[in-house]
């Protein structure tokens, strides 16, 4: 089944670019997206740019209504993502603890529903 | 013919011994545990009807599988989405076809491994492995656990029907995990039986010092997962620590439901059966090792109850053990203890000093115990003014109505 990897951070925290721990950290995530490729379990897996870049659209009343910026005042924020092909929650589990965002932010992990017809 | 009485009871006993090694077997066939649970119960009731006529079945065990299993292909052929449950019905038809004979119970193969793994996934919360667990391997009703955990019946329904669905749809295996986390999952299956036990056993609420259904169940469970899997030392040391702790049921309450605690105890009172089987199973797995904390705890209670009376306490051995357990398990609460076992193999003033030192993180600020331990040591230091000041924290912290009446007995004792 397949599992989506939220990687939730607060921005700011965690090896900032520029730093020497950045290098490791970005190798962390090269590492590691090798790993899930080699082991078959990659579907797909995206970073986002930052969080001033977001822009919220709502339509009520069937009028677009656009904003800047996110609604949610929560520290942190959706910054990337992976989307696994899994056994079970225990493979999910195991390959997000491995995610280098891990160590500062958190991984919510999320099955991805499966319509039957 | 059975007279309905008897046969209600009967029927209640199988169900009651056999569930859960047959939801675990019907889980492995179907897939969900909710369509197992249904099937099983579909199950018991068309036996309640039947048997009242044909008498009871050699097996009653075999006779449950057969029927859950025919009403779990009912169930998945009335599905709409037939078609995906293909394989499974497949699976059942096999398996129907090679229906056991009567009196072939035994050959049910035993999942109930799997099913523990599963109720005790670190991915619920921890009321709700609790609840599960209590209902899929124990065989619990839905009222029984909501009673003994106080709840409604409703809200404790609720919050299985919502836990059964997140381990369909979240992917919650149903295996035996991996060997890389096998150890910390026992470990949580071994926290869910402790805290059923200690929940029977200390009542955290209400009036009812001991509820007896969930200490035995405990240990039924521990018993289980013991036997399939033998090789953990730790399984066996959290069994030998609940029989050693249940074999002072009879004597840790008196006449009026008052608590009466380990000094004065009547110790003829304690379950001789109980202490035998805790202290052989400590001698067979102490050997190996391979210590741990319920080992150790074990061990510290085996030491009481082979004490002929508290004046003959082998204190020093209490406290050698307290400190082989704070080396593993270093928590301001083992603290504590270590600290009540030096204030009687040293002294008071010994133990003072590392209470002091447990308490001063803040985590113990609002636990009872510490300010009911730490008042008794101050007693026997020769402080009561601050004795007494440390029972009435204790009692403004209790909600237990007995423990409340025991501190203020202390209290007017001073």
């Amino acid at each position: 089944m397949q599992f989506m990897l939220l990687i939730y951070s607060a921005e700011g925290t965690g090896p900032q670019p520029g730093s020497d721990e950045f290098g490791a950290f970005m190798k962390g995530y090269v590492d590691f997206t090798e790993t899930v490729k080699k082991d078959g379990k990659m579907v797909a897996g995206d970073a986002l740019q930052p969080i001033a870049t977001a822009t919220t659209v709502s339509v009520r009343g069937g009028k677009s209504e656009i904003m800047d910026g996110p609604f949610a005042e929560t520290k942190e924020q959706l910054g990337g993502y992976y989307l696994l092909d899994c056994e079970d929650l225990d493979e999910a589990v195991k390959y997000a603890a491995m995610i280098p965002s891990a160590e500062h932010g958190r991984i919510e992990v999320r099955p991805v529903m499966v319509w039957d017809n | 013919m059975l007279p309905p009485l008897t046969l209600q009871r009967t029927i209640d006993r199988t169900v009651r011994e056999e569930w859960g090694r047959i939801l675990a077997c019907l889980v492995r066939a179907v897939g969900d545990l909710q369509l197992a649970e249904d099937c099983l119960q579909d199950a018991v009731v068309s036996a309640m009807d039947h048997w009242q006529k044909t008498g009871l079945p050699k097996s009653p065990a075999a006779w449950l599988i057969t029927a859950a299993r025919r009403k779990a292909i009912d169930r998945l052929r009335r599905d709409r989405n037939f078609a995906s449950r293909q394989d499974e019905i497949s699976y059942l038809i096999e398996q129907d076809n090679q229906a056991l004979d009567d009196g072939e119970a035994e050959l049910i193969p035993d999942e109930r491994l799997e099913m523990i793994f599963t109720c005790c996934h670190p991915a619920l919360a921890e009321k709700t492995r609790i609840a599960l667990t209590l209902r899929t391997l124990g065989g619990l009703t839905t009222e029984e656990i909501a009673h003994a955990f106080l709840d409604r019946p409703d809200a404790m329904a609720q919050r299985l029907v919502r836990a059964k669905k997140k381990i369909s749809l979240a992917g919650i295996p149903y295996k035996i995990p991996d060997s890389t986390v096998l150890p910390e999952r026992i470990s949580s299956v071994l926290s869910v039986i402790y805290l059923i036990f200690n929940e029977g056993y200390s009542a955290s609420s209400g009036d009812v010092l001991t509820r007896t259904d969930l200490i035995e169940e405990a240990i039924r469970l521990a018993r289980i997962v013991n036997r399939l899997i033998p090789d953990d030392t730790e399984i066996s040391g959290l069994l030998a620590l609940m029989l050693l702790h249940d074999a002072r049921r009879f004597a840790r309450t008196g006449k009026l439901g008052e608590l009466v605690p380990l000094e004065t105890q009547n110790r003829r009172r304690w379950d001789r059966a109980k202490i035998a089987e805790g202290v052989r199973i400590l001698e067979t797995v102490l050997p190996r090792r391979r210590l741990g904390p319920y080992q150790l705890q074990a061990a510290i209670s085996a030491v009481h109850a082979q004490s002929p009376s508290w004046q003959e306490t082998d204190w020093p051995q209490i406290e050698a053990l307290y400190n082989l357990l704070y080396a593993s398990q270093p928590s301001p609460v083992v603290r504590m203890n270590q600290a009540v076992a030096v204030s009687y193999a040293r002294s008071p003033e010994a133990a003072l000093a590392m209470l002091d030192e447990a308490a001063a993180g803040g985590v113990l600020d609002a636990y009872q115990p510490y300010f009911a331990a730490r008042a008794d040591v101050l007693v026997r230091a020769g402080r009561t003014q601050d004795a007494r000041k440390s029972f009435n924290t204790a009692i403004k912290l209790s909600d237990n109505s007995q423990e409340k009446a025991f501190l203020h007995d202390k209290i007017a004792h001073l």
